[in-house]
């Protein structure tokens, strides 16, 4: 059966950047935010890639990308993963600094969607569990909700497709184990954490077919407001320690040796 | 695009395709001030009634298709101290405000200070020392700085910008990417050109060896760009040209502490200090955020040749510590500099291709300026090309040297590149020699310079570099011990031979490597093969001053088995040092340690 799998994905700053947050005239902004180089959101990233991975099993699926983020940053992040996989972009040009309203971000995505008026009966709606910018881990429930769509799966690693079109999603639960859940069919919506696939090396010519339906998409984002309705008391870096010792080869063990003795002190 | 309907995202989902050819009209290797003003006078006349009615040659029917391929993993990870009069940026650009680009101002102030050695530890010689003293004694030093009372007016920036290169690249490239008229590609390291019968037709991708086809290909990739030194390789220099003066620049980019009063705009250039062959700067960006950094140049005669010890040192010198005491680093970055300059000019033009930028031998020395100067040639070729479509000529040789060639040879590029020539000819001989060259070509307008030596100065052995200081056997010593600890030697060399350590803060003051991930911001796909290699490793084994490790940028040359360097590409900042630092040669100008493309590399987008 073909799918149709909508991947909800935002950027997030380059996890070697150093963030500061500043007070906005509205809420908490990162400082110099659109100097900041981004990624597509790691656990968004993995979802892209296990969307690909089921598309290509699934002769007439298609994989769409539906990311808010600042228009000409998304732009430039998208050279990138454009590379990596097959997919359309439908692009809504919005903040996505960390603090924007989680409920008014999943209610946009769920109308972008929405809009798209896919078939639910193979639709599959994936997206990260959590966020590299400040992950309140609900906004893929939210999207659900907009949608109609019941069955919701959170801090999934893997799904796989049974003959008769339903199909068996596995969990993370507490204590590194897993719950498997069957599922009749679609609609549904899956939360991803890291699931099981490495991240693809860079394909040019599938950057270049991409980027035919990429640009128009850009072009015709709408702005899009999604943190109105929030009202933020301080923001504050975590205090840290840095003591970088690069080692190679180390077993596991020792390191969490050395770690647990860190601790200790 | 060859092949574009059977990639169409809306029907196809293999997401490994096998490589095979694309086609474009244009293609660029590298994406930095010369490929962005390449891509900035060509997308906009691209744009206009004019330029649309250009055809695609690849593609009749379709208007040119323009790529670039970047190897760095974002258009804004570049490095460089960038204060520059602009004259070609402000053509490009004549409405430019600063305030359009993060970290921008204008130059407000510009001073250049002699920094008097208070530490006993540089290797002065006994006039500068002397200079020094007498500044002192005559209370005509502050801070242990002697401020120059009279910039000369080829040093002046006075009406120029400060950038950070990473951000300046970055709005370059997102101007170029909307207009929809050209396509750049970062984490897309290029291999080489494809070179059929002596003609350039296009570039070979290093991730996958896709090759990309194309009527023209623009080389920019900088003077340790893959394409480039491949392209040297197959097609030689013009006779007396060779690239033989480099330098490596590093920098800080330093969030001031709250006690700084400096303005934002303030330029300092300084001499004297940590070493006298090193000349060092600081650019005050707004929002109380500096780039402070120091360039090592290749006629420094140590073979410890530590640009980041240095730059530490070089901070803490009284004259800027006082502005810098109590701050925070923020990003930290290298690259290797070509200063051999119009010297250095490879062969600009040739069937199917063209050379802008740095690597193209565009960089100033006299005047200590290259971003702009790499602009205007990467303009100069926009042009050149915006004629030859209008004319319907093809990209041959010939049509390149009548266009842009003669364009670069008629500007001001050609004219300042003449004067500088020659001006650091001295250094060769020695500082007074050096300062005494720069000065008399300066003010001569080139008529004048020092000559240089039939034998360029070659870096001295540790022992003898050290003979006033350690002992022969205490060389070897300290250099026994490194190798079985697998460290430098310029640590327990400049210890050993006076330098105060130095003590980390945690703050701006970092180890090296706590500074490839909380300044540097150093990433690599662990994956990737090794971009760095060494040809001949029986060559290392009786290499005893091993330069590749002491000035390597990132620590990612250690001592290895046999005494061939190891190499950790997940530590590269692809500064290129390495290459141009090897004391061993496969052949007559082939250095034994072949960089080649690579991903990764440093992820700072404020350098």
């Amino acid at each position: 059966m073909p799918y149709q799998i909508v991947v909800c994905g935002g950027l997030a700053p380059d996890p070697l950047q150093t963030l500061e947050p500043v007070p906005g005239p509205a809420a908490p902004a990162l400082k110099n935010e659109m100097m900041l180089p981004g990624v597509l959101d790691p656990w968004a990233s993995h979802a892209l890639y296990e969307a690909a991975h089921l598309a290509k099993q699934h002769s007439g699926s298609t994989v769409k990308l539906v990311s808010l983020a600042p228009k000409a940053k998304l732009q430039q992040v998208l050279m990138t993963i454009a590379q990596k996989v097959p997919f359309e972009l439908v692009a809504l040009d919005g903040p996505n600094n960390g603090f924007s309203d989680a409920n008014e971000t999943g209610k946009a995505l769920g109308e972008a969607i929405a809009k798209l008026n896919l078939p639910k009966e193979n639709l599959l709606v994936f997206g990260g569990w959590e966020s590299a910018t400040r992950g309140s881990g609900v906004v893929m429930q939210v999207i659900a909700e907009h949608l109609g769509i019941a069955d919701v799966f959170l801090a999934v690693d893997e799904i796989k497709i049974e003959d008769g079109g339903s199909f068996t999603v596995k969990e993370r639960v507490e204590g590194g184990k897993h719950m498997v859940s069957r599922c009749a069919a679609p609609p549904a919506v899956l939360a991803w954490a890291t699931g099981n696939l490495p991240e693809p090396p860079n394909h040019p010519q599938t950057g270049m077919a991409n980027m035919r339906v990429i640009m128009p998409s850009l072009q015709k984002a709408a702005p899009t407001a999604v943190g109105s309705g929030m009202a933020f008391a301080s923001a504050s870096l975590p205090k840290q320690v840095r003591e970088t010792r690069i080692v190679k080869d180390t077993p596991a063990a020792e390191i969490a040796r050395e770690i647990a003795e860190w601790l200790k002190q | 695009m060859d092949g574009m309907d059977d990639l169409n995202p809306l029907e196809q989902h293999d997401a490994t395709p096998e490589p095979k050819p694309l086609d474009a009209d244009i293609v660029c290797a590298g994406f930095g001030p010369a490929t962005g003003g390449f891509l900035t006078t060509l997308t906009r006349w691209l744009g206009t009634e004019e330029g649309m009615a250009a055809q695609s040659r690849a593609f009749p029917g379709m208007p040119p298709q323009v790529i670039c391929y970047e190897r760095a993993d974002d258009t804004s990870f570049g490095v460089s101290g960038v204060v520059t009069r602009a004259r070609a940026f402000k053509a490009s650009f004549p409405e430019f405000s600063p305030a359009d680009v993060p970290m921008a101002a204008r130059v407000t102030g510009e001073r250049l200070a002699f920094l008097i050695d208070r530490t006993g530890a540089a290797r002065a010689p006994w006039w500068m020392r002397a200079a020094g003293n007498a500044i002192q004694a005559l209370g005509m030093a502050t801070d242990s700085a002697f401020e120059v009372p009279y910039i000369p007016p080829f040093l002046h920036k006075g009406d120029g910008f400060i950038f950070s290169l990473g951000q300046l690249n970055q709005w370059v490239g997102q101007q170029v990417m909307m207009s929809g008229l050209a396509q750049i590609w970062p984490a897309s390291p290029v291999a080489e050109a494809i070179v059929e019968d002596g003609t350039v037709k296009g570039l070979v991708l290093a991730g996958d060896g896709t090759e990309v086809r194309s009527e023209l290909t623009v080389i920019g990739d900088g003077p340790v760009g893959a394409v480039s030194r491949r392209l040297d390789e197959e097609l030689g220099m013009p006779d007396g040209h060779r690239r033989d003066e480099w330098a490596v620049g590093m920098k800080f980019v330093v969030d001031l502490p709250e006690s700084c009063t400096l303005a934002e705009g303030t330029v300092f250039h300084t001499i004297g200090f940590p070493e006298p062959e090193i000349f060092g700067f600081f650019y005050v960006h707004p929002g109380r955020v500096a780039s402070v950094g120091i360039f090592v140049p290749s006629w420094f005669e140590s073979p410890v040749r530590t640009a980041y010890r240095y730059l530490q040192h070089y901070i803490q010198h009284p004259y800027l510590w006082k502005h810098l005491k109590g701050g925070r680093l923020r990003s930290w970055g290298a690259k290797s500099i070509l200063e051999s300059g119009r010297h250095g000019e490879p062969y600009l033009c040739g069937d199917g291709f063209a050379r802008i930028g740095e690597g193209s031998g565009s960089t100033n020395v006299l005047t200590g300026s290259g971003v702009d100067e790499a602009w205007l040639t990467g303009v100069q070729l926009a042009e050149a090309v915006i004629h030859l479509y209008k004319q319907n000529l093809p990209f041959t040789k010939a049509n390149l040297q009548a266009t842009y060639e003669t364009r670069r040879r008629s500007s001001w590029l050609e004219e300042e590149g003449k004067v500088a020539e020659r001006a650091r000819s001295g250094f060769q001989s020695g500082l007074f020699a050096g300062f005494m060259g720069m000065a008399l070509a300066g003010f001569t307008g080139g008529k004048l310079s020092w000559p240089r030596p039939k034998e360029d100065k070659r870096p001295a052995t540790l022992e003898q570099f050290y003979r006033t200081r350690l002992s022969p056997d205490r060389v070897r010593a300290l250099r026994a011990k490194c190798e079985a600890d697998g460290t430098a030697l310029h640590d327990a060399l400049m210890d050993a031979a006076g330098w105060p350590g130095i003590e980390h803060d945690g703050e701006l003051l970092v180890t090296h490597q706590d500074a490839l991930l909380m300044g540097g911001k150093v990433q690599a796909p662990s994956d990737a093969p090794d971009h760095v290699v060494i040809r001949e490793p029986e060559l290392c084994h009786d290499c005893e001053n091993r330069l590749c490790i002491e000035i390597c940028s990132g620590e990612a040359l250690r001592p290895g088995e046999a005494g061939v360097p190891a190499f950790d590409h997940e530590k590269c900042v692809h500064c290129g040092a390495c290459m141009w630092n090897c004391t061993r040669e496969i052949a007559p100008g082939v250095s034994n340690i072949a960089f080649c493309a690579g991903p990764g590399g440093l992820h700072s987008a404020e350098n």
